[in-house]
């Protein structure tokens, strides 16, 4: 079985359907791109895979393993993290902290301990720290350490937010358009990035991108979506050329 | 201007991040240990209001400040610790078991408090609280089998393992303030590990906080029940300050009083509880004072500006009829809270930051220093 399967996946909102009928599988160690035009859905099966949604209908399963009814927080432990489309930063936390946060799903002292502060949860905020530190030299946040999130531009949150996904040591991460807002240059690193994040952390992509020459940069393989409807699946060219997808983006 | 050269991950963990702090500190600390000696027995009393104020500060910020869950319900809390340790006394536990007991015990009330509450955000959950305070207010007043009901229950002086502690003696002083400092510090332990950070995601962002991992519900009911359990702890020595509990003491209003603590201190940093809990002691003092003195001022005032006698002596009446009109005080709050709101949402600490930081740079100061811009669009749908 692939790494992510969804199955007959639908999401209904009263007499709307948001996600009707959707099949496919992410491979291990793929970059695998949901396209479609606005409302065509792909943030709902974002939704629906970090469980911030109900299914209506349908299956998916991660690693072979079913998850369609599972709280959301267990989501982080199983290996997906996420990124938002509006970055959803801890805004009035410093950037380490919003990073530390990205770590909570390896948190391993309880409260009482906590009130202490014994020995335990001080190793554990180092080995935290560590890997924070690993993600920051990745994406050069060097110098936003400190910062508070709320004087900080937007291009900056959104590496800080790729940041705080990869914190969790995900083996899939789940990009809501990550070049949505960056300029050319901005959108250049994020792509590198996405390649590294694949190439030398081995972590699985699965992203939705309105930018298709990044798509095409990228990508192994790319879901088209249309109203909720998946119109194609296929390696970028394939996509592009379909006809109903150039009927979607075009008009027929 | 100081620089801080970081070589450490633990010069970011540790409480006092550099030798100021310890020099600030042991000051305050020396001052505050001195004080019985050197004042009198009224401020020493107006002290102790302001650790037990702000130790209810710190609880609430924890709730309010940290995990952005509205409360008007802690007066409630405040007298079940209260109630807690006054009946325990009266049927002869010591101290030392009671004491704990308020405090789990509203800390247990708190939980239950915090489930229902799950559901609810902003506005609904502030209405939800001021319920739960009505509900425990009359409970209060008809169990009078336990609370004796409007008549209220005296409470006798605490007794220490033997050694009597009056209200007003120099050991109550360093009890009160031994609870406050331990309290603080298990706070600030608390927000420098996950359980904090958790809190502080949960306040910022509830979508995030769950794709991050946390179990906003579970952390919710813990907030509630951590900032309960203080409240409770505070509400034991509160009801021995006072000798004589009544449910007419623990209404919405202290509820309000508390909220004002934490808006006018600040709600971003755990000084905001002790510099609001200053100012909410000693506003009462200062009010009345005002109450007393001010007409006559305003009178001596109409006369300097060559009003006669009978003018000035009218004048005199009417400003103390104004000053001693009913609810006159409950307005001054209002105005000083919309005030901060306006004004100064970063509280009395935000302030004094301000202030710190003029110095510090002096003269590159820029106001525009402490702008934040607040409106990049959160996802509220997913709420």
């Amino acid at each position: 079985m692939s790494f992510l399967v969804a199955e007959n996946l639908s999401l209904q909102f009263g007499g709307l359907k948001a996600v009707d009928q959707v099949n496919f599988s992410v491979e291990k160690g793929e970059i695998f791109t949901i396209i479609g035009p606005n409302g065509a859905g792909k943030t709902s099966i974002f939704n629906l895979i970090s469980r911030l949604y109900d299914p209506t209908s349908g299956q998916l399963f991660f690693n072979g393993e079913e998850f369609t009814r599972a709280p959301p927080h267990k989501i982080a432990k199983m290996g997906i993290a996420r990124t938002f489309q509006n970055i959803e930063l801890f805004d009035n936390a410093t950037v380490l902290n919003n990073l530390l946060v990205g770590r909570h799903c390896h948190a391993t002292t309880n409260v009482v301990q906590e009130i202490l502060f014994l020995q335990a949860v001080r190793r554990a905020e180092f080995e935290h720290r560590h890997k924070v530190e690993q993600v920051i030299e990745l994406l050069d946040l060097e110098p936003y350490r400190d910062k508070l999130i709320s004087g900080l531009p937007y291009g900056v949150r959104k590496v800080i937010e790729l940041a705080r996904a990869l914190c969790s040591e995900p083996k899939l991460i789940l990009l809501d358009e990550p070049s949505s807002g960056l300029n050319v240059e901005e959108t250049d690193d994020m792509s590198f990035w996405i390649r590294d994040i694949r190439n030398e952390l081995g972590i699985t992509v699965l992203m939705v991108e309105h930018d298709m020459s990044l798509v095409s940069r990228v990508s192994d393989r790319v879901l088209a979506l249309n109203y909720g409807r998946e119109l194609a699946t296929g390696t970028p060219t394939q996509v592009q050329g379909h006809p109903e997808v150039v009927a979607a983006y075009l008009g027929a | 201007m100081r620089f801080i050269f970081k070589t450490d991950y633990d010069q970011d963990i540790r409480i006092f991040k550099h030798s100021g702090y310890w020099w600030s500190y042991s000051v305050l600390l020396l001052l505050l240990a001195a004080a019985p000696f050197l004042l009198g027995n009224y401020l020493l009393s107006q002290m102790v209001f302001v650790f037990i104020y702000a130790t209810v500060g710190v609880s609430l910020l924890i709730l309010v400040g940290f995990t952005g869950q509205a409360s008007l319900g802690h007066a409630a809390f405040l007298a079940i610790g209260a109630y807690t340790s006054a009946y325990c006394q009266q049927h002869g536990i010591p101290f030392v078991v009671y004491f704990p007991l308020a405090g789990v015990l509203t800390g247990i009330v708190g939980v239950l408090v915090g489930f229902p509450a799950l559901r609810l955000q902003g506005i609904y959950l502030v209405i939800a609280t001021i319920s739960f305070g009505a509900i425990v207010e009359e409970i209060l007043a008809r169990w009078e089998s336990v609370t004796n009901g409007n008549e209220g229950l005296k409470v006798r002086t605490l007794d220490l393992l033997g050694l009597p502690v009056p209200r007003d003696s120099a050991g109550f002083y360093f009890l009160c303030l031994a609870l406050l400092i331990a309290v603080i510090l298990a706070t600030l332990n608390l927000l420098r590990s996950p359980t904090g950070r958790a809190f502080v995601a949960i306040r910022d962002s509830e979508t995030a906080a769950k794709s991050m991992g946390i179990d906003v519900a579970a952390y919710k009911v813990r907030s509630f029940g951590i900032s309960a359990t203080i409240t409770g702890l505070a509400g034991c020595l509160y009801a021995h300050k006072l000798s004589f509990i009544s449910p007419e003491m623990f209404t919405l209003l202290l509820s309000i009083e508390f909220i004002i603590v934490i808006i006018i201190g600040g709600v971003f940093s755990l000084h905001g509880a002790v510099l609001g809990a200053i100012f909410i002691v000693m506003i009462d003092p200062l009010l009345t004072m005002l109450k007393d003195d001010l007409p006559g001022v305003i009178g001596n005032f109409a006369s300097l500006f060559g009003a006669d006698a009978p003018t000035a002596n009218h004048v005199q009446d009417q400003a103390a009829k104004i000053a001693s009109a009913p609810g006159l005080k409950g307005a001054i709050y209002g105005l000083i809270i919309v005030g901060f709101i306006l004004f100064e949402p970063t509280g009395l600490y935000g302030r004094w930051l301000k202030i710190k930081l003029f110095f510090q740079t002096f003269p590159l100061y820029k106001a525009a220093t402490f702008k934040r811009q607040k409106t990049y669009v959160k996802s509220e749908r997913n709420r």
